[in-house]
């Protein structure tokens, strides 16, 4: 057993009697007398401990049974009710089960059989201090010394200097391919849309062009600009330039009462009261989707940045700064909705060149 | 020094002459106590026996609490198994398909290929929806459990001396675990997930200078791309796991090294490890208790869907789902991106710096993991504490860091609801913009609070473990004298109990042991620019504990009957016992249950 540890060395023994010696902290009383379990001392304990670990056990193997039974047996679209959760599809549910189970009672075999059938006394083993002794300092110590000195690096100083030089520049080549293949750099794309002059508003992914006459007050359309709707779209262009105008060309129409208009540039830009908007949130870039007619606010989902439509898309709650892009539109000859101009400024998230275009290369390769 | 070797139920087998005495360790008086015959082969190349017995009989401290970190271990082994058989079926590819599988409501949409083959996944590969859930779950329960360990090697302070490499090593698996998990959700490219790609692209590009590169070369161009979905699996199945991996060898490789720490109590020391040896009560206790997080794990996965990516859609960058969050571990960093507010953005010669963003997304995840890995750095300068120390402190001995702790983890849990504002919104009925508002407040107030008040509880659970090492336990037996007085008697604790209770040290502050400013020849002692700033924080690190109970004052409470002088200190001070407040110490005498009259008072 071990004697009891304390922290005073100049501490008096204890006495014999009843009360606590006067010592300056109490010290460790050692391991507490080791209480027998009812399966150390009565063999008929320790036979149920045997026979419950052993019905784990069984119960286990039957239901990996269970698995491969169900596995096959069962019909994989087979629905049932599961009193509790519901409707369940019932093949996944008894693939789980069966699965958890013989698992589960493995493990609750292995530990129950610990507790109550191996031994539970306690065993004490030694720590040492983490450091190692002088001597193996002193050893390394000397081994480092002598191998910086064998190796003459202490005289002869283009050899350490070269040395040094040729692996701090060794990895150069394998890094740059890496880094400088990754691109492209950004250019003028954070800039531009598919928007310009002309371009007929359709809605997304029907792709119906929108009449002014036809717009009710208070309607509400996904738009995007034309030959980028729909199908069509991946078909013409590939699917990775319809995502990417997706994510960007995004607008939102609204129809408004004029009279409630406030911003004179909103009013010109738009067309008796209805007016588009860049769809893509100036947070971080999620569909500006929430229209609330009653009060014009359109609210972002993602992080709750509310726009003011009646206030040319201002922010007036959340972590958004800047006011939705406007895109200025008009109608054609026939009536429909075109854009008269592509946007003003860059659409989507706040970037650090966003007001000097020139700070990013300026030919599209 | 021979050692007890218990032989458990052995000694009951009607068959066994088992042995009636204490045996050493190395006198094995059991038959077949011979090295095993398929063993000789391993050690006469490889020298296993060295090996093996050196780490058979290594002792393990048995406490629920240690459980926790091993429930990570085991739901990480959960997932890298599960997540094996995942890369079986699944496509990493943004190509364009259109659906033509056996999930009716999305036939004939067009998806990428990885949502495609999730798909598959859940629906034509048999057992594949077990295998998806399984994964997701056993993440899940990944990072609970690392969060749970973390909590209890902090409030512990199992991190000190010489551990800190080791806190450092968990701290960096736990940003891997949630950036792993982040990826690995990501991956099937559906609405949910892909909104949080969205607003990824979207906080790297709010990075000062380099934002719009970086963007650039991790999704390949403008957002989406078709890069970031094979990108982020290449990190996912291969470079993050082999970090993960490697640095949790290491971890474990740590704890054989300095061996596990443990709770005080009596017969543990600072210089000993008291438990189960491995053979054979620790492998069956720790393995069965692999079976058992993988079996609960696998009984979860078959009754609680998670993730049901058909639900939810192909990604869509025109579409979004209100009620949208990431999975819970990111919600601290949505959470931040939700409350920080418009105006932290402003324009410096026409250059763009989004402060509401990437302070609340690049910057707020390496700070706090920076902040968390130093911390056990941070609290030995303040301590000057450069001990060993392998016996855990109870919570309530170290209330300044227990404080703390609780005041840090109510920052987090306030981003971690704001995520969930629209959430809370709906079903508590609350407005959106009352708790946006209520949510920026309580981020600076919320910890002052909790700070303060568990350092409270923590200061009176210390007092109430004094006033049971003094007085005993209260037995709940009233006891009424011919006197006409009544009395509660208390059962005094045996030195077992006692032990757990006073075994913990009550440090002084730096500023008080050191020497005296100025020495008997005029000289000052040297003082570098910052001990100043160590004292103060030392003392407040340090104030308002209450110390161990010592032999002295503990015979003084029992000889105290006649005296009337103790009266309840009003606020403890440094190394001043505080005493207890006027009244019962009636004591049970050790061998029954009478009882002494109570003490008279003048």
């Amino acid at each position: 057993m071990t004697t009891p540890h304390h922290d005073d060395s100049n501490a008096p023994a204890t006495r014999g009697d009843a009360t606590p010696a006067v010592t300056e902290r109490f010290e460790n009383p050692g391991m507490p007398p080791h209480v027998p379990r009812r399966a150390d001392e009565d063999p008929r304990a320790a036979r149920r401990a045997e026979f419950q670990v052993v019905a784990l056990f069984t119960i286990s193997a039957l239901a990996s049974i269970g698995f491969v039974v169900a596995y096959y047996a069962i019909d994989r679209d087979l629905k049932g009710y599961l009193l509790g959760i519901g409707e369940v599809n019932l093949f996944h549910v008894a693939l789980g089960v069966t699965m958890g189970l013989s698992l589960l009672c493995i493990g609750l075999g292995a530990i129950h059989w610990a507790k109550t059938l191996m031994p539970d006394e306690e065993v004490v083993e030694e720590r040492h201090p983490q450091s190692s002794g002088e001597d193996d300092r002193q050893a390394v110590g000397q081994t480092l010394s002598h191998g910086w000195r064998s190796s003459q690096l202490n005289r002869r100083a283009a050899l350490l200097g070269s040395a040094g030089g040729a692996l701090g520049l060794f990895a150069l080549p394998l890094v740059l391919p890496v880094v400088a293949g990754l691109g492209p750099r950004p250019r003028q794309e954070l800039y531009t849309t598919h928007w310009e002059e002309g371009t007929l508003l359709r809605i997304d992914p029907s792709g119906a062009a929108i009449r002014a006459a036809d717009v009710t007050q208070g309607s509400v359309f996904h738009v995007m600009p034309d030959g980028w709707v729909g199908h069509e779209a991946i078909e013409e262009h590939g699917a990775e330039e319809a995502m990417i105008s997706k994510a960007k060309d995004q607008i939102i129409l609204v129809k408004l009462d004029p009279a409630t208009i406030r911003s004179q540039k909103q009013r010109e830009w738009g067309y008796e009261g209805i007016v588009a908007y860049s769809k893509v949130c100036t947070h971080v870039g999620c569909p500006v989707a929430l229209y609330e007619q009653q009060t014009h606010h359109l609210l972002c989902p993602c992080h709750q940045s509310t726009f003011d439509m009646t206030d040319d898309c201002k922010v007036i709650f959340g972590p958004a700064k800047r006011a939705l892009p406007q895109l200025p539109i008009t109608v054609d000859a026939e009536g429909y909705i075109v854009a008269a101009g592509g946007f003003r400024e860059p659409v989507g998230p706040s970037f650090w060149e966003r007001n000097r275009p020139g700070l990013l290369g300026d030919d599209q390769s | 020094m021979t050692t007890h070797v218990p032989q458990g139920a052995d000694h009951l087998r009607s068959d066994d002459t088992g042995p009636e005495r204490p045996v050493s360790q190395t006198d094995q008086s059991s038959p077949d106590a011979k090295f095993p015959g398929a063993l000789v082969w391993a050690d006469e190349r490889v020298g296993a026996a060295k090996g093996l017995r050196f780490a058979l009989k290594k002792v393990f401290p048995d406490h629920w609490s240690f459980l926790l970190g091993e429930i990570a271990m085991y739901s990480m082994i959960i997932a890298l198994i599960t997540g094996t058989f995942l890369t079986l079926w699944f496509v990493p590819s943004m190509g364009h398909v259109t659906y033509d599988g056996a999930y009716v409501p999305l036939k004939g949409v067009g998806m990428s290929e990885a949502y495609a083959s999730t798909l598959d996944i859940s629906f034509e590969v048999k057992g594949g929806l077990l295998i998806r859930q399984l994964h997701h779950w056993s993440a899940l329960f990944f990072i609970v459990g690392i969060a749970l360990h973390a909590a209890r090697v902090f409030f512990t302070g199992a991190f000190r001396k010489p551990r800190e490499i080791n806190w450092v090593i968990g701290v960096v698996l736990s940003l891997l675990a949630a950036i792993e998990g982040f990826a690995g959700y990501s991956l099937p490219d559906d609405l949910l997930s892909g909104t949080g790609i969205r607003a990824m692209n979207g906080f790297m590009m709010s990075a000062p200078v380099i934002g719009t590169w970086m963007t650039f070369f991790v999704f390949g161009g403008e957002f989406p791309g078709e890069s970031i979905i094979p990108r982020l699996y290449i990190a996912h199945v291969l470079l993050l796991p082999a970090i993960i991996v490697g640095l949790f060898v290491l971890h474990l490789a740590l704890v054989v090294i300095h061996k596990h720490t443990q709770y005080p109590g009596p017969g543990r020391t600072n210089d000993n490890v008291v438990g189960f040896p491995i053979m054979p009560v620790y492998a069956a206790k720790a393995g069965g208790f692999f079976f058992v997080v993988f079996g609960i794990t696998a009984l979860v996965s078959a009754l609680v869907q998670i993730n049901g990516v058909w639900v939810y859609g192909p990604y869509d960058p025109t579409q979004v789902t209100a009620g949208s969050q990431p999975d819970f571990y990111m919600w601290f960093s949505d959470g931040a991106l939700r409350l920080l507010p418009g105006w932290l953005e402003f324009t410096l010669f026409d250059t763009v710096w989004s402060f509401n963003i990437f302070l609340g997304s690049l910057v707020l995840l390496p700070l706090v993991w920076m902040v968390l890995g130093a911390y056990p750095f941070i609290e030995a300068w303040i301590t000057g504490d450069k001990r060993e120390h392998h016996i855990l402190q109870r919570p309530r001995n170290a209330p300044t860091r227990t404080a703390i702790g609780l005041a840090a983890i109510s920052m987090y849990l306030v981003l971690a609801l704001a995520c969930v504002n629209d959430i809370l919104a709906i079903k508590l009925g609350l407005s959106i913009n009352d708790l946006t508002i209520l949510f920026r407040t309580l981020f600076f107030v919320l910890p002052v609070l909790v700070f303060f008040m568990a350092k409270r509880v923590c200061l009176s659970l210390q007092r109430h473990d004094r006033e049971r090492v003094l007085h005993g336990n209260e037995t709940g037996r009233i006891v009424r004298t011919p006197e006409g007085r009544f009395f509660e008697s208390h059962e005094p604790l045996d030195e077992y109990e006692r032990w757990a209770l006073v075994d913990y040290e009550t440090p002084t502050p730096t500023g008080l042991t050191q020497g005296p400013e100025v020495d008997r020849r005029g000289v000052a002692r040297r003082r570098s620019p910052l001990s100043g700033l160590r004292d103060r924080l030392s003392s407040f690190f340090y104030t308002d504990t209450v110390s161990a109970v010592t032999p002295a004052e503990l015979a003084a409470a029992h000889h105290h009957g006649e005296h009337d002088a103790l009266e309840e200190a009003s606020s403890p001070q440094l190394g001043v016992p505080v005493n207890d407040s006027i009244g019962d110490d009636d004591f049970s005498d050790p061998h029954g249950s009478a009882v002494h009259a109570p003490p008279r008072h003048h």
